[in-house]
């Protein structure tokens, strides 16, 4: 008898029990349960961790699994978050300006109210017009599909274009990173018809709700452990059956797969697609958490450390990945928030909200050079978990056994 | 003839007994009393003539302390003096003929000279044609720029009449030239002007721009029926159309009186919030005013009680519309001069024209060439040694900070920048090398965790820049002889710097080429690249070949900072600006191959001012479009422009 997908991957049940044991204990604690021992402030990093949890799901899937290392994976969180982020703006300023103009002696036209809303939303940037892609941005239904849509339709065309010219490695990499600046510096124009660098702000009111941030911060937490849990799952369903072989084989050697007869480019694609529709969720959830999204959110330089996050957690497997992106975002986050206390060692301070960086890109080195596995290698001393021996040592997931025989001779 | 005949006696008796107290100032002034003292605008142009043309050394004198109103009349016997008022009562005058000081006298016999402005004007243009004659050339070069600056009829002639005897060669071409200007502007003669305006056809400078655009001036406007033939009309206009949208077209006929006023949006409001009765407006329920219907059926309700003015129809609109005509008519009225002007715009539009595409092709070439510059180290490290170096950026970063550091110590920048050269490549060497030996070597088997191991390196070079430089921009201030730049015409304008980047990025080139192709290092460099085992059977190590060409590449990654900072603010993320661009110049030309990344940084600074050229105002555009361009490129050339063929090819 076949044994069930919980039974042959006991990591996702021990995940998911831990992620749930997690999300009830902070939504306890919580000023939203009323007993107040977590700031809301803090609910929502932790939220928003949650989301970049799911984004380095979605990056060890293509990175870590599939050998694809994109870095241009923001720009896919980022458009999640434009989706949604056009409609709570929308919605938010439509409900500021009804309100306002419920003054007026003489009701207004449906018309007046879209012109005043787009008087507000657009002022900053000097004009008045909904541009074409605010079309749907009146109806949730249509904006949370195109938070889907979007990303998936870029990654689709890209991925199409990327794969089928055969681009590979190095090559991918760059041209990926190109794809985010080029997203970048669109939305920096303030003719793209997303308030250029000024972003969508006030997203963390939802519109109709009348909870204070507080309540509404847990139900983000929620949201989004909900959200990490079902793409963990997803992912972990992909990965293991015989997809997840085809698609490790793709990593491990390209060429050997294509003469099996598999369609490289097809699995390549599809991962690139279900990775980037991840991502959009991710960045869909995330935004509304930090209430803000603007270009600089999309720059080359966050999809890079999205890959070091990954790398540190542990590639090729996916709660390396969830771990990876806590970890280093959570700690990122300490010390660039003033809260460490400075170091004096006589001659020079160090003041670690301006050193924090040197030490991440230094011990991304080192764990680069000493610890390919990542801190997920830890586990294996626990689990004893023995990888397929392959004459000599490990060279990481991206480059196969062929390369590292080649490598050593 | 009178006038003449004074002034000769005047001369002869100057020139025959200089001894003698004659006086031809006051002579020429006395024969002049009448009109001076009358003081009329109208009719005082023969005397200031008369002063002007005199040929008299003190002309010139006479005529600034008047317009300066430091003339005064002597009533008792009719002599000029000029003066200064030492107090209310009391005045030092002094004569004009001589220059002396007659002493202080009092100031009731005197009474002074007062030229409204209209005639201070007159004797200004007056003094002109002395500044223009003057024998010290600066003080008509002066002149030249202050008719230059404020053009005026009455300076045409003076100007003319001093072009013959003009001796500075220079001088002379500046006065031909603001002769013909003015010709054009306010010559009488309307072959003249006509003659002049096909003279300068063609020429892009701005002056002629200037002189003549407000020639080609229009007016919009509109009458009944017919236009009338007196006007000289630029083109006829039809309302509706792009030129003049209908609601334009309505509103000059509103403004000339010549329909009734259209009910705005905000009249319309008005009148229905004024006219609220109760709940209900004309006999509609408020509450219901939220369409554009309901609106104006509430309006033609209280049309019909003639509480509000009438609701222009669209059908009226139209009517009253195709009743006038409407057309742009030139202010200056001769049809012959403005079609010249029309014809010579046209040909100075072609002209400017080709000088913008010539100036493009300079800029296009210089951000070729800084592309080009920071790319170059990339293509040795990355196109030769096959390893990616996310840290490039920060290696210009820090040949950047070399200059600055230099610049502190060195006060002397020519110096400072001879010395920041070398230098900087030797600290970005160090640095190439030492990178190279601590991480890049235990990675040569893994490409993408080179990436991320070098990703790291530049996270904390920047962070230290950072940390130690500050976040202000730091200047890199360039030589003297290196500011200004190389002035072709009005349009077409280099500056030295980015010629001497120009000039550097060939200079590299040759270098690379000569190590490569002449150098035992370039030697050894092709060998392990092609086959790092048959290489080292050979006796060469790769080990130190590969610290060597790093860490060269990393060097002239140093020196092109330097370079880079001369024109761009040394921040600690200069390189980062660059190292998206530098990759993609040595992608897009072809890896492993110098021709290659020369290509792609011509094509990528080509296209980037293409599209810049195409929407000036939005650099980010051009970038966002370059890019796209990129990635659509690679799908069609994947190794780039030129690409290695055969065995070289790898992979």
């Amino acid at each position: 008898m076949r044994q069930s997908f919980f039974a042959r991957n006991p990591s996702v049940v021990i995940f998911l029990c831990c992620l749930a044991a997690f999300t009830l204990v902070v939504s306890l604690l919580s000023e939203g349960a009323g007993t107040g021992f977590i700031s809301t402030s803090f609910i929502k990093t932790l939220g928003k961790t949650l989301c970049l949890c799911l984004i380095a799901v979605a990056m060890d899937l293509v990175w870590g699994y599939t050998g694809i290392l994109s870095l241009g994976h923001f720009a896919f969180f980022g458009l999640g978050g434009y989706m949604i982020g056009m409609w709570l703006m929308y919605e938010r300023t439509r409900d500021i300006v009804v309100s306002s103009m419920a003054n007026a002696q003489i009701p207004p036209t449906e018309q007046e109210v879209v012109d005043a809303i787009g008087t507000q939303i657009f002022g900053v940037v000097g004009s008045s017009e909904f541009p074409l892609v605010w079309a749907f941005a009146d109806s949730l239904v249509l904006q949370l599909a195109m938070v889907v849509l979007i990303p998936g339709l870029l990654a689709l065309v890209f991925g199409w274009l990327a794969f089928r010219s055969r681009v590979t490695g190095v090559y991918l990499s760059i041209l990926t990173q190109a794809m985010t600046l080029a997203l970048s510096l669109y939305l920096f124009q303030n003719d793209s018809g997303l308030r250029g660098n000024n972003g969508l702000s006030g997203l963390q009111n939802l519109p109709g709700v009348e909870a204070s941030q507080a309540v509404v911060s847990v139900w983000f937490l929620w949201a989004s452990a909900l959200a990490l849990g079902l793409g963990y799952m997803l992912a972990a369903w992909v990965v293991s059956g015989k997809f997840g072989s085809v698609i490790r084989g793709i990593r491990d050697d390209e060429a050997r797969v294509r003469f099996l007869g598999y369609s490289v480019e097809g699995y390549k694609l599809f991962i690139f697609v279900l990775s980037a529709v991840i991502a959009g969720i991710a960045g869909a959830l995330y935004y509304p958490q930090a209430g803000i999204i603007n270009p600089a959110e999309v720059a080359p330089i966050a999809s890079i450390y999205l890959a070091v996050w990954v790398a540190i957690g542990g590639r090729g497997r996916l709660y390396g990945a969830v771990i990876g992106a806590a970890f280093v975002s959570l700690v990122s986050t300490w010390f660039t928030g003033g809260q460490v206390p400075s170091l004096d060692i006589g001659f020079y301070r160090i003041d670690w909200v301006e050193w924090w960086q040197v030490i991440l890109g230094l011990s991304f080195v080192i764990v680069t050079l000493f610890a390919p596995k990542g801190i997920g290698g830890l586990f294996d001393l626990i689990t004893d978990r023995v990888r397929p021996d392959r004459h000599g040592a490990d060279y990481g997931p991206d480059k196969g056994s062929f390369q590292e025989a080649e490598g050593r001779e | 003839m009178w006038r003449i005949l004074a002034a000769l006696t005047a001369f002869l008796l100057l020139a025959t007994s200089p001894e003698a107290q004659e006086t031809p100032v006051q002579d020429l002034l006395a024969q002049n009393l009448d009109l001076i003292s009358e003081s009329s605008r109208r009719t005082i142009g023969p005397a200031i003539d008369a002063i002007a043309e005199s040929g008299l050394p003190e002309a010139q004198v006479v005529l600034q302390k008047w317009q300066n109103r430091e003339m005064w009349l002597r009533e008792s016997d009719g002599k000029f003096f000029w003066a200064e008022e030492i107090d209310r009562d009391t005045l030092r005058i002094f004569d004009f003929d001589t220059g002396d000081d007659l002493g202080e006298v009092p100031d009731d016999d005197f009474d002074q000279i007062k030229p409204n402005s209209g005639i201070r004007a007159l004797i200004g243009v007056a003094l002109v044609r002395f500044q223009l004659t003057d024998p010290n050339p600066a003080r008509r070069w002066d002149a030249l720029q202050a008719i230059e600056r404020d053009a005026e009829a009455a300076l045409l002639e003076p100007l003319r009449a001093s072009i013959p005897d003009e001796p500075d060669p220079a001088i002379r071409a500046k006065k031909e030239r603001l002769e013909r200007l003015l010709t054009i502007s306010y010559d009488a003669d309307e072959a003249a002007r006509l003659e002049a305006i096909g003279d300068v056809s063609g020429d892009i400078s701005l002056d002629v721009r200037g002189t003549l655009n407000p020639l080609l001036q229009t007016r919009r406007k509109v009458v009944e029926g017919e236009i009338p033939d007196t006007d000289n009309v630029a083109r006829q206009l039809t309302p509706g159309t792009d030129a003049l949208p209908r609601a334009e077209a309505y509103a000059m006929l509103v403004d000339a009186g010549m329909a009734p006023a259209r009910v705005s949006d905000a009249d319309l409001m008005n009148a229905l919030t004024a006219n609220i009765d109760g709940a209900v407006v004309g006999g509609v329920p408020v509450a219901q005013l939220n369409t554009i219907d309901a609106r104006e059926r509430a309006y033609r309700a209280l049309m019909a009680e003639d509480l509000v003015p009438p609701f222009v129809s669209q059908g009226e609109i139209d009517t009253a519309l195709s009743a006038h005509a409407f057309y742009d008519a030139y202010v200056e009225p001769s049809t012959a001069v403005t079609d010249a002007a029309e014809d010579a715009m046209t040909a100075i539009t072609r002209n400017v024209g080709a000088s913008q595409a010539i100036d493009l092709t300079l800029d296009a070439l210089s951000l070729a060439s800084i592309f080009f510059l920071a790319a170059i180290g990339l293509a040795i490290t990355f196109g030769v040694m096959g390893v990616i170096n996310m840290a490039h950026g920060e290696f210009i970063m820090m040949g950047a900070y070399t200059g600055y550091v230099v610049q502190q110590v060195i006060p002397n920048y020519t110096v400072s920048i001879l010395v920041a050269l070398p230098l900087a490549f030797a600290v970005t060497f160090a640095a190439g090398v030492a990178m190279e030996r601590l991480v890049i070597r235990w990675l040569y088997d893994r490409p993408l965790e080179t990436l991320l191991a070098t990703f790291g390196i530049s996270i904390a070079l920047q962070q230290i820049a950072k940390n130690i430089f500050g976040t202000q921009a730091r200047p890199l201030t360039s030589p003297e002889w290196l500011d200004g730049a190389l002035v072709i015409n009005d349009v077409i304008g280099i500056s030295y710097i980015r010629i001497a980047i120009f000039v550097l990025a060939l200079i590299f080139l040759c270098i690379f080429l000569f190590i490569m192709k002449k150098t035992r290092l370039g030697l050894e460099t092709r060998a392990v690249t092609q086959n790092p085992r048959m290489a080292a059977s050979m006796g060469i190590n790769p080990d130190r070949v590969n610290m060597l060409t790093f860490g060269l590449g990393s060097g002239i990654a140093g020196i092109a900072g330097v370079a880079i900072g001369l024109f761009a603010k040394v921040t600690s993320e200069l390189g980062q600006d660059y190292i998206v661009q530098s990759f993609m110049t040595v992608v897009v030309g072809g890896v492993g191959n110098i021709w290659g990344t020369l290509a792609g940084a011509t094509m990528i600074g080509f296209f980037q001012k293409g599209v810049e050229w195409l929407n000036p105002s939005n650099t980010l555009a051009a970038q966002t479009y370059m890019i796209v361009f990129i990635i659509i490129f690679i799908q069609f050339r994947p190794r780039g422009i030129i690409a290695l063929k055969g065995r070289a090819a790898g992979d």
